[in-house]
């Protein structure tokens, strides 16, 4: 039985050694030789002692990057994807919660990697740790002493008291997922995907472990592509791309343009979305172009290790209906829960708690939040067992499928990131001269709309925002007022704020 | 023009746009701010910049984004 995610790499090597595993365009690379890379890192660690430990990489996205994942794992230890899109801000943040023995770099992020305080740290080449001679005996012991318990990754969310949140997951929770994700969208070993998401969020796995379970290939579109629409599914069809798992902004980047007049997808079987509302509108111009294929919508927070729950879209909808969430993947479940602690009713409105293998370890370094966040299952009195409350509310339709209702707090899916708008609100306030600021989200437009009282211009206030927050964060629109409204018991008035913006 | 910089300005409010020649390449606007930058322009100019006039070249600049829009108009 497996119980470490490299198990996957190991089979399907003595497979299909020569078959390009990962690739961007321009670097490829076979699972012989991710496993060779890999492998090479690993030892690379253990004669730096390296074991059970947190591993930066912090590397330009690459199928190079992969193998450096993979490397820390086979090493005993599991890492932490950073990058450079990320402000410097966030990045110290991140690297002063982990505590890092080594940050694995390449020739574009070492020396702003060692611009960082490392602590005890120390930042070397990708070329350096891969160039060392691979020593098997060592890395079977460790392969030996393997618990599946024990953590893959860690990858960051956006926290509402501005420190970013380092959610670890397990090697049992990422193959129970894969295992489900794989059986509910099909994969096999000729699907090709298309990743579009960083490799510093959860959203890869869904392209970079299916890839090893099925030998399949996984191409890591440039950023840049989701810029150039036509240019993008030109793409697709030069790799024979038949696999995509997207943010909703991504695919209606091409649908809402006219795309497909210029030209369509020729080998996409599966579509795959989620972390935010797909458009009816939208979707139907995607379904028109793309008859043959089948649509999935994925719903799940990362605490959940990927997507939780998935909804095959097999009817129509009509232009004001929403996609529902569905139901759970197998071997976990959804417990809609009423702020009394009981299960929500026919219809009744609850938040949505998960249960099972699927839960994450909890947030690193973080015993506080971890414990806000994942608590007792309150069915259950019997013996300890943990649920993740997601913050979201939904409910059972008519049809027995679930369906997000709201947000039990300020975060927001914006461009399909998850935010919390306090984090914004927080690097703001931090500026000297700003006394109060306050942020808004109009949906419609996905606009992110900051007020705040305070000596800085908009222009330099905006400057200074882009060295604190990932760029996602940023407010579209940022205004200066004299004082911002205060409600009756001295809360800022996000109601009258909304009020005041629809007003124009 | 002065409407178009309004638009970008609202965007960015630190990138100075009279000056800058590579919006694109530098990755000053990502794929958000086309996509919303579009939205804008079609609402504003009651044109419809479609997928083929999306290119690097066509947002580098203030300049090149006038252009097209000026193209557009034309057309329409």
């Amino acid at each position: 039985m497996r119980n470490n995610v490299l198990d996957y790499l190991n089979e399907i090597v003595k497979e299909k050694p020569h078959k390009t595993a990962y690739s961007d365009g321009t670097v490829s690379l076979s699972f012989l030789e991710v496993y060779g890379q890999s492998r090479s890192i690993a030892s690379f660690l253990h004669k730096k002692g390296i074991y059970r430990k947190p591993v930066v990489i912090f590397m330009k996205k690459s199928p190079l990057e992969v193998a450096a994942f993979f490397g820390a794992v086979a090493a005993g230890n599991f890492y932490v994807p950073i990058d450079e899109e990320m402000p410097a801000g966030r990045i110290q943040l991140i690297l002063d919660n982990v505590q890092s023995p080594l940050v694995i770099c390449d020739e574009s992020t070492f020396e702003t990697a060692k611009s960082f305080r490392l602590g005890a740290g120390e930042a070397v080449l990708f070329g350096e740790a891969v160039s060392g001679e691979i020593n098997d005996a060592a890395l079977e012991e460790i392969r030996r002493r393997a618990i599946d318990t024990d953590p893959v990754y860690i990858v960051f969310t956006s926290g509402s008291t501005g420190i970013p949140k380092g959610v670890a997951a397990c090697h049992r929770s990422v193959i129970d997922y894969i295992e489900r994700l794989s059986e509910v969208l099909e994969f096999d070993g000729d699907t090709v995907f298309g990743n579009q998401s960083p490799l510093y969020f959860d959203a890869c796995l869904k392209e970079l472990y299916p890839t090893l379970k099925f030998g399949a290939t996984t191409y890591l579109i440039p950023r840049e592509l989701f810029s150039v629409p036509v240019k993008l599914v030109e793409y697709l069809n030069t790799y024979h791309i038949n696999t995509i798992c997207w943010v909703v902004s991504a695919l209606t980047m091409i649908s809402a343009f006219g795309t497909f007049e210029t030209v369509t997808p020729k080998f996409l079987r599966t579509v795959a979305f989620g972390s935010e509302v797909f458009p009816i509108k939208q979707f139907r111009i995607w379904r028109n172009a793309l008859p043959e294929a089948s649509f999935t919508n994925l719903y799940g927070p990362t605490e959940g290790t990927g997507m939780c729950c998935y909804y095959r879209v097999e009817r129509e909808f009509a232009e004001n209906e929403s996609i529902p969430i569905g139901r759970p993947f197998p071997n976990r479940e959804i417990l809609l829960l009423t702020p009394e602690g009981r299960l929500a009713g026919e219809g009744e409105e609850g938040e949505i708690c998960i249960r099972g293998t699927a839960l994450t370890l909890g947030y690193y370094n973080d015993p506080v939040r971890t414990a806000q966040a994942f608590t007792q299952n309150p069915l259950n009195t019997a013996y300890p067992e943990r649920i993740y409350r997601t913050g979201d509310i939904g409910r059972i339709n008519p049809a027995g499928e679930l369906v997000f209702v709201s947000r039990k707090d300020y975060q927001i899916k914006h461009m399909g990131h998850r935010i919390e708008l306090g984090e914004i609100e927080v690097n703001v306030d931090m500026i000297p001269g700003i006394s109060m600021a306050a942020c808004i989200y109009d949906e419609k437009k996905a606009k992110i709309i900051l007020y705040y009282v305070g000596d800085p211009a908009e222009k330099e206030l905006a400057a200074l925002l882009k060295t604190k927050l990932p760029r996602y964060m940023l407010p579209n629109k940022t205004v200066r007022l004299e004082s911002l409204p205060f409600t009756a018991n001295g809360k800022i008035d996000r109601v009258a704020l909304k009020k005041r913006y629809e007003a124009g | 023009m002065e409407e178009l910089m309004e638009i970008l300005q609202d965007l960015h409010p630190d990138v100075d746009f009279e000056t800058e020649e590579h919006l694109v390449d530098d990755k000053i606007l990502d794929s958000f701010d086309i996509v919303s930058l579009i939205a804008e322009i079609n609402e504003n100019f009651d044109i419809a910049v479609t997928a083929k006039d999306i290119l690097p070249e066509n947002f580098n600049s203030a300049r090149a984004l006038y252009a097209l829009i000026q193209r557009l108009e034309e057309e329409a």
